[in-house]
């Protein structure tokens, strides 16, 4: 329950960089609240929000925040056994899959404690996640000069911060493929529409698939604050 | 409303990607090939959406000295292990200050 608090203090924190970040890139408090209560998933949040800000191709947008979305899938099979649950409360609990919920779940001795860890967690983490995205965008959306503000790094700071934790942990061949990601992503710019490059970037990811296997794990083994967002949490950190 | 539709479509999607995972056949899971892809993806559209958010305008790449100073105060605060708020905060103040003071 503590743990769930602390967690949630650091997601109300990105919170309130998304509901900045969407109404800077042109969605309305309405539509950024409704983006965080049905997407519900950080990172996918801001890439598609990134896209609309540069004017850039709807399609790619929701692409590129689908596969980002994507590992979602996988914490969720880890936690389809741990949770034992199903019917009505399988499709509710859904929704709340994402990197901390899994983290905080995970690390429970027991069923009983991990349904509890993650109807805690998804609740209280849902809520500071919703409430500050709407204090964050009709904040912003008062404000009438982005720029003086820095506001227009804020965007690129969140992704960073997503960035840092899976870069710390995976070792050189994290960089290469960050690295590889991002060339091709700024190489594609001038000949492809916004949102399409950083779908390229995608492409770079076969590099992990060639070669021995890495250590990393792509579950969330234990997050604490300083973690951000829903479906954001530091990875396997230690 | 091309918004809107994008705004539920990604909605949809990340439910169904969420719930495929708590409904597929565990034995997906055991796959070493799904879980390198699961890690690789993630790592390399994060890295590429920072470099063309810090340095993408449209079509063009522009360099800003502020924003890129905002991004290299939120990496000194990353290495000394901020909060999420501080690298945020960090990143906006030393960019709006720069521009404030008329440099970058």
């Amino acid at each position: 329950m503590r743990d769930s608090v602390g967690i949630g203090v650091a997601v109300g924190a990105a919170g309130l960089a998304f509901g900045t970040t969407a109404v800077t890139a042109g969605l309305s408090p309405v539509q950024a609240v409704f983006t965080s209560l049905f997407v519900f998933t950080g990172a996918s949040q801001f890439a598609l929000v990134g896209v609309v800000a540069g004017g850039g191709s709807l399609v790619a947008g929701v692409l590129g925040a689908l596969l980002l979305g994507a590992r979602n899938t996988l914490y969720g099979l880890r936690l389809a056994d741990v949770l034992g649950w199903h019917g009505a409360r399988r499709t509710v609990a859904a929704h709340g899959v994402i990197d901390e919920t899994t983290a905080v779940t995970l690390a429970q001795p027991d069923r009983a404690s991990a349904r509890l860890a993650f109807t805690t967690s998804y609740t209280v983490l849902g809520t500071f996640w919703v409430v500050t995205t709407l204090v964050g965008a009709a904040a912003t959306d008062r404000v009438h000069d982005i720029d003086a503000l820095g506001l227009d790094v804020v965007g690129p700071a969140v992704f960073l911060g997503l960035l840092w934790p899976r870069l710390r942990e995976g070792g050189p061949r994290a960089w290469l493929v960050s690295g590889l990601g991002a060339g091709a992503a700024l190489a594609a710019t001038p000949f492809l529409p916004p949102g399409v490059p950083v779908l390229l970037a995608a492409c770079a990811a076969c590099v992990a698939l060639i070669g021995p296997a890495q250590s990393g794990s792509p579950i969330p083994a234990d997050t604490e604050s300083g973690d951000v967002g829903p479906g954001d949490g530091e990875e396997a950190r230690r | 409303m091309m918004l809107w539709i994008a705004l539920v479509a990604t909605a949809a999607g990340c439910y169904l990607l969420k719930y495929a995972g708590l409904a597929a056949p565990r034995s997906v899971l055991d796959n070493p090939w799904v879980q390198r892809f699961a890690v690789a993806v993630p790592l390399a559209l994060l890295a590429a959406l920072v470099a063309v958010e810090a340095l993408g305008d449209g079509q063009s790449l522009v360099w800003d000295g502020a924003r890129m100073a905002g991004l290299g105060a939120a990496v000194c605060a990353l290495v000394l292990r901020a909060p999420f708020l501080v690298v945020i905060v960090a990143a906006a103040a030393t960019t709006a200050g720069l521009r404030a003071l008329g440099l970058g």
